[in-house]
């Protein structure tokens, strides 16, 4: 039936050179039939601008069709649809009301030929169109394609479109689309400054290149304002960028110093040379999966608390392992840093091996839930939610480790025992037990850190290798047995990484990070922020 | 006559087997390899030559290691560097022999430049076409870069656990930039596709038995340096600095130019043995880098005795064997094999194999042990 009607259409078409009296959707088919005849690219041309000028938008799906080539005659009747691939041959589709077509074969359709200069034809009336469009996303989406890419012919259209537009945040778009169109126009330079100041104020590297392409083309005071205000973006963009880089840094200063401040404990605080601290993050990595896992498995709903709930198992986890090693190896080993170093390098590699051969070799997938997929824009940045929530988590794990350790009784003892053990000792604490529970805690922290780090990083036996030796640089730099130094430390490496990477690159950058590190040690044997007095020697 | 002293002060009974059981290896694999019949029981199969030669090379460096950890008290974690810096060295003179017969038959560049296109040989590839610069560079290298950074960590004073990170981070810091392709050493590929060493085929077997006994000899060497450092005057101060560095300070010595010493001429033994090692194995990659391995040396240290000279020979050549045999028969163990023995060792046997050895005798004998000096137990 439907063939049917179109051939009518075809045939109507023919001699259809009053066309005007049809209705919408008639008037739509005809134009689009003639498409079928259409001898070489002025031809269709014509028919696009036909379809153009009838303002309506419901011929959008047929030209942006034909723009992309996927609109097709079909051979045995002429008829135009939209295709799409699938299954053995193409799916068609009804090029104005959108409904399913049924199916035909690749070989029964030919192709609508469209060339470039035709596709931006097509752009543009579409963009015309699309500013009248009863949708309020597409009418904004129509102001910001022509802004990047304006004409001086779209401004009839864009005046009628701001005149009749009532929602503010478009029609400030529309009239930055306005602008630019003015600057690709040939009209008067008042207007044309005026534009400039508007564009000015919009930033952004569209709007740089525009500027930039108009001082070319402009002179006398035109040129010395878009000049102007080129300069005055590239100042915005130059701000933006290390912004951008500061974020950056942040970013991975905060993955820094979760990695860093359970070591920063263990290290710092007890002075105990923690080789497995990496692997305690990768055993939080691992407990977060088999957490997630249970969940897809049984309870799908809670998917967006897993983490949460992984939280407490991985510190529990990673702890009582931390105990273990603690009271079976190091507990012998008090005194002997360097031994200490060696057994638990040994123990690193142990539970390495023990993770690879229960899990296997390969990276685990682990999910990001909901809240922290995505990512928003603030100016010129572009900020990821998972990135925003791990420096919240690691700034929150810091204090809380803060306020545990100065404002707790076993924070007390834990000081005590770090500053004079046998006086400690007298006094009545079992310095044994603070020993456990301060390597509990350095290597719970460890398991809370790598929760966080599960979601950002490859989740393998070897995570924890690529860590250790960064957060024993954030520990040695930031000063021992001072939990602001690591903080300090790790924000300021993750920031000098990411100023050094743009112009040294990434391992370069990472490599003069080292070097920097080791000249600094040259200077300040003991951190930033060192202790003093009788301690340090004890 | 000095000479003969300062080389034979030293000399104790088991020193004395050691090398003469070495020249003995020397000699009689590469007779067994090259006069018996392949048939024959007493044949030595090529690749057993390859890996005891490999092992060799090891003890070198386990060797070396303790001369600065056992004698002097500074663990360093990155001896792996120095190694690979003597393997490089040796490589980029292996590589300059190929000449033309590359994949890409250039004669001037070795086949990654051509491959990086890159149009002519860098500064630092100058001079390696000639033996004797490249074992120049061979000891050079590994000397000078642990002569600087010795010279800036020991100024300063960073010792103990601080010195052992930097050591790590310097070996870590050396391998991401071996890693990079612009850095000309061949990028993650490393060097290989060795052709000649002084006009002998690096393959044929007589090459090999050569490599083989020079490695010997070359430890027999490194063997007699160490024993006349540690038995010198020198030698007790090192001892002075392991075990009590502020005393020695007090008595008006300089500690850190007494450990640059140590640090560097160990360096110097750690890059000869690479570079004995490279042509051994066929390549030398920017792996040899990796912190793991420098680690790894330690315990074997640790695991023949260190403090002693036997020791880290011993050390060396019964883990190796040990992780030929388990990754032959239990890859998957291995590592858990290794972890255990840094923990076992650790734990239970600071002295080493040659310190169970020497408590062994004295309960059977009742007579106290033959002289090793024994690390004080608390350092640092």
């Amino acid at each position: 039936m439907r063939a049917l009607k179109i051939i009518v259409f075809v045939l109507l078409s023919c001699f259809a050179s009053v066309s005007l009296a049809w209705s919408g959707e008639a008037e739509i088919r005809a134009s689009i039939a003639q498409l079928a005849t259409a001898k070489g690219f002025p031809e269709i041309e014509k028919i696009v601008k036909d379809l153009a000028a009838l303002g309506d938008p419901l011929v959008n799906p047929a030209l942006t069709a034909l723009a992309d080539g996927n609109l097709q005659v079909r051979k045995s009747d002429n008829a135009i649809f939209i295709t799409r691939d699938g299954g053995a041959g193409v799916a068609l589709i009804d090029p104005v009301t959108g409904e399913d077509a049924g199916e035909a074969a690749k070989a029964d359709v030919v192709k609508i030929k469209v060339n470039n200069g035709l596709r931006r034809i097509i752009r543009d009336s579409l963009g015309n169109l699309t500013l009248q469009s009863p949708d309020t996303a597409t009418r904004l989406q129509a102001a910001q394609t022509i802004f990047r890419n304006s004409d001086a012919s779209q401004l009839v259209a864009l005046d009628a479109a701001i005149s009749s537009e009532k929602i503010s945040a478009v029609k400030t778009q529309m009239e930055l689309a306005r602008a630019s169109a003015i600057l690709n126009s040939d009209r008067g330079d008042d207007e044309k400054i005026a534009a400039i100041t508007l564009i000015k104020e919009r930033g952004g590297r569209d709007a740089l290149s525009l500027l930039t392409a108009t001082e070319a083309k402009t002179n006398g005071l035109v040129k010395d304002q878009a000049g102007a205000a080129v300069a005055s973006i590239e100042r915005s963009l130059a701000f933006w960028a290390t912004g951008q880089n500061v974020w950056y840094g942040l970013s991975l200063g905060s993955v820094l110093l979760l990695a860093a401040i359970g070591l920063a404990i263990t290290f710092g605080v007890m002075g105990v040379i923690n080789m497995a601290h990496g692997e305690m993050v990768m055993l939080g990595a691992y407990t977060t999966f088999v957490t997630q896992d249970i969940i897809r498995d049984s309870f799908p709903g809670l998917f967006d608390w897993s983490l949460l709930i992984a939280l407490p198992l991985a510190f529990l986890v990673a702890a009582i392992v931390g105990v273990i090693i603690e009271r079976g190896i190091i507990r012998h080993l008090y005194g002997r840093p360097l031994e200490t170093l060696l057994a638990t390098w040994g123990v690193s590699l142990i539970l390495q091996q023990g993770v690879r051969s229960i899990f296997g070799p390969t990276n685990q997938e682990v999910g990001n839930p909901s809240w922290m997929s995505g990512s928003f824009q603030i100016g010129e940045l572009d900020i990821t939610w998972n990135r925003l929530w791990i420096i919240v988590f690691s700034l929150i794990v810091f204090f809380v480790l803060l306020v545990a350790l100065n404002r707790t009784p076993l924070g007390l003892q834990m000081r005590a025992v770090t500053q004079n053990r046998r006086m400690a000792s007298a006094m009545g604490i079992r310095t044994p037990f603070v020993d456990s529970m301060t390597f509990a805690l350095g290597s719970g922290i460890a398991g809370i850190a790598g929760v966080a780090l599960s979601q950002i990083d490859n989740v393998s036996p070897n995570l924890g290798q690529s860590y250790i030796i960064d957060s024993f640089m954030v520990v040695v730099f930031g000063g021992v047995g001072n939990l602001w130094g690591t903080l300090v430390g790790a924000l300021s490496l993750g920031i000098l990484n990411k100023f050094l990477e743009p112009f040294a690159g990434a391992v370069l950058g990472k490599i003069l990070v080292l070097i920097l590190i080791i000249l600094f040690i040259q200077k300040r044997p003991r951190g930033l922020f060192a202790l003093k007095g009788r301690a340090v020697e004890a | 006559m000095i000479l003969t002293r300062f080389f034979m002060g030293g000399f104790d009974r088991r020193i004395t087997i050691l090398i003469v059981l070495l020249l003995l290896l020397a000699l009689l694999v590469p007779m067994l390899h090259l006069l018996m019949p392949p048939t024959s029981f007493f044949h030595v199969p090529t690749f057993m030559v390859a890996l005891l030669g490999k092992y060799l090379t090891y003890a070198l460096l386990a060797l070396s290691l303790d001369l600065v950890w056992g004698y002097c008290g500074i663990l360093s974690l990155g001896h792996g560097a120095f190694f690979a810096l003597g393997g490089y060295a040796m490589g980029m003179y292996l590589m300059r022999q190929i000449g033309s017969r590359g994949s890409y038959g250039n004669a001037e560049l070795p086949d990654f430049m051509v491959f990086l296109n890159w149009k002519e040989l860098p500064w630092f590839w100058y001079g390696f076409d000639s033996f004797a610069f490249a074992m120049l560079m061979v000891m050079l290298v590994p000397g000078l870069l642990a002569f600087v950074f010795g010279w800036f960590a020991f100024r300063s004073r960073v010792t103990g656990v601080y010195l052992s990170i930097i050591t790590q981070a310097m070996t870590y810091a050396l391998m991401l930039a071996f890693f990079r392709n612009n850095m000309g050493f061949g990028g993650n590929n490393g060097l290989t596709d060795f052709k000649d060493i002084l006009g002998f085929n690096v393959q044929a077997p007589e090459t090999r038995m050569a490599l083989f006994a020079a490695s010997a000899v070359a430890l027999c060497l490194g063997i007699l340096v160490t024993s006349a450092l540690v038995n010198s005057k020198y030698g007790k101060l090192m001892i002075g600095v392991r075990d009590s560095e502020s005393r020695l300070r007090f008595l008006g010595y300089r500690p850190e130019s007494i450990k640059l010493v140590a640090f560097t001429v160990s360096a110097v033994m750690a890059g000869v043995a690479g570079a004995l090692y490279v042509p051994q194995v066929g390549i030398i990659n920017p792996g040899e880098f990796e912190p793991g391995n420098s680690i790894e040396v330690v315990i074997w240290t640790a695991v023949g005795g260190r403090g002693t000279i036997v020791g880290p020979v011993i050390g060396a050549l019964l883990v190796n064997a040990g992780k030929s045999w388990f990754t032959g028969v239990l890859p998957e163990f291995w590592l858990f094999a290794l972890g255990g023995l840094f923990v076992f060792v650790t734990l239970f046997m600071p002295k080493g194999v040659v310190g169970v050895w020497a408590s062994f005798k004295t309960r059977w004998r009742a007579k106290p042990p033959a002289e090793i000096s024994q690390p004080a137990e608390a350092q640092t």
